[in-house]
């Protein structure tokens, strides 16, 4: 009987919970200045091709096209009504004139009709007629497919090196504050010794730690790892200076003297106390993240080839003759550039409204 | 300021050493060594292998190595790279000097920027110029170091008004020493824009931020009410005081550079430190690593003295020598 009083009751007090946050995020919404709005609208795209990258690509990663190397974008053309059961848009086949030079021209006889929601894809044409939306790579790939398929790569680093990183700062900088004395002492030389490295010199160096025969996945995490090593003594060091400041506070005395243990003392007065803060360093570590693993791979020691990354695409262009004669390459750069932005001006909007006292 | 400074060069120690083994067992980690490509030679006899290990010391365990190398350290001898077979500091000596020039003046287009275009935006608070500008300095600072060198190396492609990487040009060794500065120069334009402009953003924002926290404060309107004029007012008592938090950035923003400058050298071909250490990462040559990440590490901390020496100079409140650098 009085469970089942409750149940509707639980659930209304759900719906109204739901509804409460809606509404505080639609007030978030009318807040934010425009540019944070283009940031999380680029970042809930860019996350979306990363969730949905079989279906927003067009072709397979994979797939060659022998006879279309080193193709230029395609443009697209608006078709005629009287075609539009043939498809709503076309663009004209390529043909490469001289194969040394890798001339294309266009072929006005044969159109190519861009299907919409066509065999599980948001759009494509037949594999054997590719629009090369954003040009293709030496292989004849579609580049577009293969930033699409990359993304999963950049949007999931950060998140995941962050979370890392963060626990382990967090967890590390807490304690270190808390209990102070040795272990203090001890966590803080030795976060002293990992900041003073040259980060980048020292993720190069531990790079080649990576076997050369793993997965992509497995380099993934590797890569990972080796990032989140780098980073969590620089957040664990000010975590635990803002945690012993807190830690004399009456609030922490009060939860002492009435006895709660150490555990719940961290977990439910000191941690929250410092979270707001730890959510802006956190979104606006994220870019780091994402810089890193490119940085590793356009190196050629994070992910490697035929598995794609937003980093490593940019690799072809590292060839000057690459650079000069299919400046397409670079577009998985603006990728990289429109995500690290994001990142900076959603962490930057979080500081004013989480963290007054440190906003800019 | 003097035990100060004897403080600080004691610290460095126990930092340098905890480096040093840091990087020495990651290096032990790595699958195969620089031998394992060696002995798929065909044409390299075992003997000549097992002579070389023992040449190098390979062959003994890690323990041992990591102290004879570090004995071999403090005589300055930092082993031989087992790629270029000559010694590591012979290799390292051209490269750092390369990778602190390009640093050196990335920083100082940084500043003398930032600082100018900083005040001139906090000043004009709110005009059209400070959102342009404020704007431009957050896509600046979003804008990746290695992307950034690529439309360089393309608009030095297209144009030809720029050299196409490298460090010197071919001919470097015939010219006359005033030429040779010259070709230097001329080398580092684009990737001294590259470098410099993310500090800059970041530097201008800071320098903003600062300005308008101190153009309300006590002083600032004191200075005002004794009629003294905006300029002043700005440059004598504003910036001074402005310019404290700066200083320290330059010394943080030090490791940044030094990384940034590593992608920055092998976009564009720059013969640096990272380059260098980029090929020995590649190659397995571990004497080579263990010398250049050993070579930032002590570039790191003595930029970072160098900023905290500055911060007494500029700041007369801060005082290391009672404490320590808290």
């Amino acid at each position: 009987m009085n469970t089942a009083a409750a149940v509707p009751l639980e659930s209304a007090h759900a719906g109204a919970a739901r509804r409460h946050f809606a509404k505080a995020l639609g007030r978030e919404w009318r807040i934010a200045s425009w540019p944070v709005r283009m940031s999380v609208i680029c970042l809930a795209l860019f996350y979306f091709l990363a969730l949905a990258s079989p279906f927003v690509a067009p072709y397979d990663p994979a797939l060659q096209s022998r006879q279309l190397p080193d193709c230029p974008p395609m443009r697209l053309h608006l078709s005629p009504p009287s075609e539009w059961s043939n498809g709503l848009f076309y663009t004209y086949a390529m043909r490469m004139g001289d194969p040394v030079e890798r001339k294309f021209t266009i072929d006005r006889s044969q159109k190519i009709y861009v299907h919409l929601f066509d065999r599980g894809h948001l759009f494509t044409t037949d594999p054997s007629t590719p629009w090369f939306m954003m040009g293709s790579d030496a292989l004849g790939r579609d580049l577009f497919s293969r930033i699409v398929y990359g993304s999963r790569v950049s949007m999931s680093i950060g998140l995941v090196g962050v979370l890392i990183s963060f626990s382990l700062g967090i967890s590390v900088g807490a304690l270190s504050g808390y209990v102070g004395g040795a272990v203090d002492n001890l966590i803080m030389r030795w976060s002293e010794i990992e900041m003073s490295l040259p980060s980048f010199y020292f993720l190069l160096a531990l790079a080649a730690v990576i076997p050369p025969g793993l997965s992509s996945a497995q380099t993934f995490f590797m890569i990972v790892a080796i990032m989140s090593f780098i980073s969590w003594a620089g957040f664990a060091r000010i975590i635990r200076g803002m945690v012993s400041s807190v830690r004399s506070r009456p609030y922490v005395e009060a939860a002492r003297a009435l006895g709660a243990p150490m555990r719940r003392i961290l977990l439910r007065h000191i941690i929250p106390s410092v979270l707001g803060y730890a959510i802006v360093a956190a979104t606006l570590s994220v870019p780091g993240f994402i810089l890193g693993e490119s940085a590793l791979s356009l190196l050629g020691l994070g992910i490697q080839e035929p598995a794609a990354s937003w980093g490593n695409l940019l690799a072809q262009a590292e060839d000057v003759q690459n650079l000069m004669r299919y400046p397409w390459i670079l577009i998985p750069g603006v990728f990289i550039f429109l995500a690290v932005m994001s990142f900076n001006f959603l962490g930057d909007h979080l500081r004013d409204r989480l963290d007054p006292a440190r906003s800019m | 300021m003097g035990r100060f400074l004897i403080k600080r060069l004691l610290n460095m120690i126990p930092l340098i050493i905890g480096v040093t083994f840091l990087s020495f067992l990651v290096m032990s980690l790595v699958p195969g060594d620089y031998m394992s490509s060696l002995k798929l030679n065909p044409s390299i006899s075992p003997q000549v292998i097992h002579q070389l290990e023992a040449e190098f010391g390979l062959d003994q365990p890690l323990p041992v190595r990591y102290l004879k190398w570090l004995w071999a350290a403090l005589h300055l001898d930092f082993g031989i790279s087992l790629a270029y077979r000559v010694s590591v500091v012979h290799l390292i000596g051209a490269r750092a000097l390369n990778t602190v020039i390009l640093a050196a003046s990335s920083m100082l287009f940084s500043w003398i920027l930032a600082i100018p275009i900083g005040i001139v935006v906090a000043v004009k608070q709110d005009s059209i110029w400070d959102r342009v500008l404020s704007f431009l300095a957050f896509l600046g600072m979003s804008l990746p170091n290695f992307f950034l060198a690529f439309l360089m190396m393309y608009l030095a492609l297209r144009t030809g008004w720029f050299p196409i990487g490298g460090t010197v040009s071919i001919d470097y060794a015939s010219l006359d020493p005033w030429s040779k500065v010259l070709d230097r120069g001329y080398h580092l334009i684009l990737p001294v824009i590259v470098l410099g402009s993310a500090g800059m953003a970041s530097l201008m924002r800071l320098m903003r931020s600062q300005i308008l926290e101190l153009k309300n404060s006590d002083f600032v309107r004191t200075a005002r009410a004794k009629g003294l004029s905006e300029r002043v007012v700005i440059y004598k008592h504003v910036l001074r005081n402005a310019l404290n938090p700066f200083v320290t950035l330059a010394g943080y923003g030090l490791a940044d550079l030094l990384g940034g400058a590593a992608l920055v050298e092998a976009v564009m071909n720059l013969q640096g430190l990272g380059l260098l250490l980029l090929d020995a990462v590649r190659s397995l040559d571990i004497y080579l690593v263990m010398g250049s990440v050993l070579m930032g590490t002590v570039l790191l901390l003595f930029g970072n003295l160098l900023a905290d020496i500055a911060l007494v100079a500029v700041d007369p409140r801060v005082d290391f020598s009672s404490g320590g650098s808290e």
